[in-house]
């Protein structure tokens, strides 16, 4: 951009104090974002500790959840926020290769979670004990089901990243989006460090 | 193949609805044919519908809540005249089931579709200008805010003629709208529409915040912003806040209706009281958001308008700012009769009356801006001054029904609807008028006739006063809210002075609705140039309207009332050159998610599956296509800056 | 039109009526003319509360209204402060006063919160009715266990005895509430909630729902007939004569019936009953017995038209 141009992205004042950059100020802004999705989650973990006695008879956590499954999901994750690191890393470099092997390795662990995942509900509902079989099930569907919906939305938005990444290469824009979408990532593995501590660890084996 | 949806959808055999519908349906059309018959859909696509220009969105966002509180008065004088004629267990002239729908329809309209958008319009429209800014943090986002907030309207509106609303009340209580007890599309209708504007509303939000924390002018520091920008602050603060609540609570209750799970229902383990504690832990932070915004309108409007700062400047953003964290902790005062036991109760009891404190902090400092000030009495000032005798009285009555054993005889009645409405009456609505009279002359370049202004502002406060004191001595006799009709003939003659009050109102609206179209009539001899007021604050500085840059050179700032104090010295004009200024382009984008916003809505209200999955998909399709243009923004040349700098004077 | 003229004969009614209120004396009924001890808390700490914050705010109101005119830009024997805008004492002062007035009403909160508790028993020397109360749509049903009767909408209480309740819902949140006696409750399905009332003086008070639980709502009252001890027994005689009797099955029949109750008695009433009430409430509605979605003019009608 011409020296002269004063715009959106970088516009400066006489006195030569910068306005913060384009891609500072959507970090910020999608990170106010996610605070915001992190009350979510908590109004929806407050709904999970008061129903979580609300079984109707039915089984509870310690009867329903599997430690393996869960212990899995959560290495999957978590492992898929390394990988999702070294993938920004690599963009700070603008290693194309390295980052799109990051990228594609988070993509593939992603999905190997939500597989367990769905398996594990699948499981559940074959028993009879789907969401509407007690409140308890309620919340816990919903809460551990809102974090799926969102590593789900998550993967599909990578996917197209992706693509747009191999046709373009390091833009501008690419770069935001992938700042913004490993904020999305990390956050989800910190939400979901909650829900195996709080649902599957507290509610179920300890 | 159209789910629950069949023509007996349209209450064919209710005169009401269907005069209404037929009005609207004629008035829609007959503006439909205008816009053909003057050529103006080009203009309409590129000038609004596709705008994203923060000036334009908050226009738009004021003209949908003006159009509401239409719809939302209209409910109001339905039901103050029901009431009236449904003494001694008369009929009246809507039986239960269209009466339920009324009041529910009323209640949720002026929230969230007069209110919210009223306060959202302002704040868009003044803060990136008060800020020294060009446009907000994310244009685009923003444009995608305001079509979901209308998308969420029209949702609303549609159920008057294809189908019903809600029958339970602005919240929405389960059980009873749970589907035992309402199996029809009344709720859904409400669910969905408010989902869909809920997201509007946070993204706007995260927008505002953005905006106001990283796009100030250099130099302004946090501790020299307007105090409207303040309270724009704290309010956008508790919606980012408070609406994923609001947004996870309705979406429970949409589970429950839908794949029969069990949060809120009688059975199954469910528990309604824990909708009960989510709703208002949105709810409290919401009347906040409200709120926050018309004080910081009064601020503004009293220092300029008696030509002096605002008394207490430090004190005012502290006070904002303790009220911003005090409001997530006084919800539970709104269902003191639910049993939960002496201490709750007490508790929260006292953390109800503790954000009496700022609050009543800030009408002193309001007072002491006018001491020594030199007062004109223009109709933003009579709100506000409206608002100071309003708001008080309002704000005691809340605070005495802050102690629970008196709450426990004035909870639900009359007294309740007469509390909220005084302080949201006296203040929002008033301050929204303030605030609209204030800044239109910026916004448009003429200014509001002030004799139909000032009319109305009596109308509205006379009225006001005959519509709601009534209320709070029939609370003390024991009426409670939402009867469709009732057998003390002891409360008619009160009902009857709220019904003129109503009236009395309505003659305000009709004026505002004259002032307007007269304002636009004689334009020419109210214009306005940059600065009417004698104003302090940056947004003065710019022509009226401003240019869709806002600034032609990002203004320097070095301390509060940055405008005011530029007059105050003689400014040699900037012999910089222009330079070229980057302006996000227009986009379809909010637009579109609306329209498939409101097809999956509809699709998922009826039942119509495909529908929704169709709308889902189309929603998912616009956003991978709208992220595919990288590039978003067009620059204007500095010749084109230094043209509309020339034609277009504004203060130096 | 009709009502114009409903109002300009109503307005001395309406200025009597106002002038009453307003002076806190003889109205009609309400809760500012408590006819039970509870109440009469409740009223006290009412005014407690009132008093002092219109004290405080008509001084504020006064002051907005003359420094608004004395200020005025016409007046030219004001002083303009132009650049007064923060003064130390005053600061102190406008903190000071609200924090005080809070600090009194407060402590007012906490302690009448605690005094006025619904589920702690009143002192008196007589053994309080145990009332137990099921809300329905859209009536009210009184169980008296120790008396083995059961009422719809009217509820006999013995004068200057305390009476205890134990509340819940049948079908949707309600509110139980009797303005001349005191606060109200929520009666909510599934739960059970307490409230103490007492009568002091005999007499026919109005009870209501002061929560919305549908179309029938309205019309969702009852009468309290507060009498002398004879009177409440011939009461209990006059209920237990009924041929009727309220055991399981017949009060599962009058949940599901969504309609406006009339007066009427039940005898004898089976044990249990209040906590079969509470239990039936969490069944699946579906499987509650006689539950129709197509009674007529009831809430339980699909979208469209309506009669």
């Amino acid at each position: 951009m011409s020296s002269n141009v004063v715009s959106l992205d970088m516009p400066s004042g006489e006195s030569g104090v910068q306005l913060p950059s384009r891609q500072h100020v959507t970090g910020f802004g999608f990170y106010l974002y996610l605070l915001s999705d992190g009350i979510l989650f908590a109004a929806l973990f407050a709904g999970f500790a008061v129903l979580r006695t609300a079984t109707d008879g039915g089984p509870d956590g310690h009867v329903l959840f599997s430690a393996r499954n869960a212990f899995i999901e959560t290495a999957c994750l978590l492992t898929s926020s390394f990988t999702c690191g070294i993938a920004m890393l690599a963009c700070d470099r603008r290693n194309k290769f390295v980052a799109l092997i990051g990228f594609l390795v988070t993509a593939v662990l992603g999905i190997v979670f939500l597989t367990l995942e769905i398996q594990e509900f699948a499981d559940l509902i074959a028993k009879g004990d789907g969401p509407g079989r007690s409140a308890f099930l309620s919340s816990f569907f919903t809460l551990v089901s809102t974090h799926g919906l969102h590593v789900t939305c998550g993967l599909l938005w990578l996917g197209v990243l992706l693509v747009q990444f191999l046709l373009r290469g390091f833009t501008p824009a690419i770069l935001r989006r992938f700042l913004c979408f490993s904020l999305f990532w990390h956050v989800l593995d910190v939400v979901w460090i909650g829900v195996f501590t709080f649902v599957y660890l507290v509610g179920g084996y300890l | 193949m159209f789910g629950k949806l069949t023509l007996s959808a349209i209450p064919l055999d209710q005169p009401i609805i269907m005069g209404t519908c037929i009005v609207l349906i004629l008035g829609i059309l007959a503006i439909l044919a205008l816009i053909t018959y003057k050529r103006k859909w080009g203009w309409l696509w590129t000038e609004w519908i596709t705008t994203v220009d923060h000036k334009r969105i908050g226009i738009m966002y004021t003209l949908l809540a003006l159009v509401m509180l239409l719809r939302g008065f209209s409910d109001a004088i339905m039901m103050r005249s029901q009431q009236a004629l449904a003494s001694s267990n008369g009929h009246g002239f809507l039986p239960p089931e269209h009466y339920d729908q009324v009041f529910s329809a009323h209640g949720t309209i002026m929230i969230f579709f007069m209110a919210m958008p009223f306060v959202i319009g302002l704040m868009n429209f003044i803060v990136p200008l008060q800020i020294g800014a060009r446009d907000v943090a994310f244009p685009v986002l923003n444009s995608v805010s305001f079509w979901l907030t209308a998308a969420g309207a029209l949702l609303i509106n549609l159920s008057l003629g294809i189908g019903e609303f809600a029958r339970t009340g602005w919240l929405a209580y389960p059980p009873l709208s749970e589907l035992p007890f309402s199996p029809g599309v009344g709720v859904d209708y409400y669910l969905w529409s408010l989902q869909i504007s809920g997201v509007g509303t946070l993204l706007s939000g995260v927008n505002l915040v953005t905006t106001i924390l990283k796009l100030r002018a250099p130099g302004m520091r946090l501790s020299m912003m307007p105090v409207f920008t303040w309270t724009a602050l704290a309010s956008n603060m508790l919606i980012v806040a408070a609406f994923p609540i609001l947004t996870a609570t309705f979406a429970m209750l949409l589970l429950d209706r839908y794949l029969g799970t069990h949060f809120f229902t009688n059975d199954g383990g469910g528990n309604p009281m824990m909708y009960i504690n989510l709703i208002w832990t949105w709810g409290h932070p919401e009347v906040y958001i409200l709120i926050l915004p018309p004080f910081g309108v009064f601020s503004e409007v009293i220092s300029t308008f008696s030509r002096k700062p605002l008394f207490g400047y430090r004190s005012m953003v502290v006070a904002t700012m303790v009220i911003t964290l005090l409001a997530f902790t006084t919800w539970l005062h709104h269902f003191f009769t639910m049993g939960s036991g002496a201490d709750v109760n007490g508790f929260f009891g006292i953390t109800t009356m503790v954000i009496a404190i700022p609050t009543g902090v800030k009408i002193f400092n309001w007072l002491f801006t006018m001491y020594g000030g030199r007062v004109r009495f223009t109709s933003p000032v009579l709100w506000t001054i409206g608002f100071m005798v309003t708001f008080t009285i309002g704000g005691m009555t809340g605070v005495l029904m802050a102690v629970p054993p008196a709450d426990f005889v004035l909870h639900n009645s009359l007294f309740l609807i007469a509390h909220f409405h005084n302080v949201i009456i006296g203040g929002v609505v008033f301050g929204c008028f303030a605030g609209l009279t204030y800044w239109f002359p910026k916004a448009f370049g003429f200014r509001l006739h002030e004799g139909l202004g000032k009319a109305a502002f009596w109308c509205w406060f006379v009225g006001f006063y005959l519509a709601f004191m009534p209320l709070y001595i029939l609370g003390f006799m024991g009426m409670t809210r939402r009867m469709n009709h009732y057998d003390d003939p002891a409360w008619l003659p009160y009902l009857l002075v709220a019904e003129a009050g109503a009236v009395l109102i309505l003659v305000g609206i009709l004026l505002q609705a004259a002032q307007l179209v007269w304002s636009i009539k004689k334009r020419q001899t109210l214009r306005a140039g940059a600065d009417p007021w004698d104003g302090r604050t940056l947004e003065w500085s710019t022509s009226s309207p401003p240019p869709p840059y806002n600034f032609a050179r990002v203004p320097q700032v070095e301390g509060l009332d940055a405008y005011w104090e530029a007059k105050q010295e003689v400014m040699a004009a900037s012999s910089q050159p222009y330079e070229a200024i980057e302006m996000p382009k227009n986009s379809g984008l909010g637009f579109f998610v609306s329209v498939f916003a409101v097809i999956g809505g509809f699709g998922m209200i009826w039942h119509i599956w495909w529908m929704g999955i169709l709308a889902l998909v189309g929603f998912f399709a616009l956003i991978v296509w709208s992220s595919w243009d990288e590039n978003d923004e067009f620059e204007l040349s500095a010749t084109e800056v230094a043209l509309f700098e020339r034609t277009n004077p504004h203060a130096a | 039109m009709m009502f114009r003229s409903t109002a300009v004969s109503s307005l001395a009614r309406l200025t009597t009526a106002m002038a009453c209120c307003g002076l806190l004396s003889a109205c009609t009924e309400g809760i500012l003319l408590p006819k039970g001890p509870v109440g009469a808390q409740e009223k006290q700490l009412l005014l407690e509360a009132l008093i002092p914050m219109l004290m405080v705010i008509t001084p504020i109101i006064f002051l907005t209204l003359w420094f608004a005119w004395w200020f005025r830009a016409s007046n030219a024997r004001a002083t303009y402060r132009p650049r007064w805008e923060y003064s130390g004492s005053i600061e102190f002062s406008i903190w000071m006063i609200p924090l005080l007035v809070i600090l009194f009403l407060g402590s007012l909160a906490w302690v009448g919160a605690h005094q006025l508790d619904p589920y702690q028993p009143l002192a008196s020397k007589r053994k309080p009715i145990v009332v137990q109360v099921v809300a329905m749509d859209w009536r009210w049903l009184f169980i008296y266990p120790e008396q083995g009767v059961a009422s719809v909408n009217e509820l006999a209480i013995p004068v200057d005895t305390p009476v205890s309740f134990k509340l819940t819902s049948a079908t949707v949140m309600n509110s139980f509430f009797i303005p001349s006696l005191g606060g109200q409750i929520y009666a909510m399905p599934g739960m059970q909630t307490q409230l103490q009332l007492q009568a002091s003086e005999p007499g026919n008070y109005r009870g209501l729902s002061a929560q919305f639980s549908g179309d029938g709502f309205s019309d969702m009252h009852f009468q309290v007939l507060a009498t002398d001890e004879a009177g409440f027994q011939s009461w209990v005689q006059q209920a237990r004569s009924s041929a009727t009797q309220l055991d399981a099955t017949a009060y599962d029949r009058l949940t599901a019936d969504h309609k406006v109750g009339e007066v009427a008695y039940y005898s004898p009433v089976s044990d249990a009953l209040f906590d079969h009430a509470i239990d039936h409430a969490t069944k699946r509605p579906e499987l509650t017995s006689g539950v129709s979605a197509r009674s007529p003019g009831t809430t339980l009608s699909s979208a469209g038209s309506e009669h």
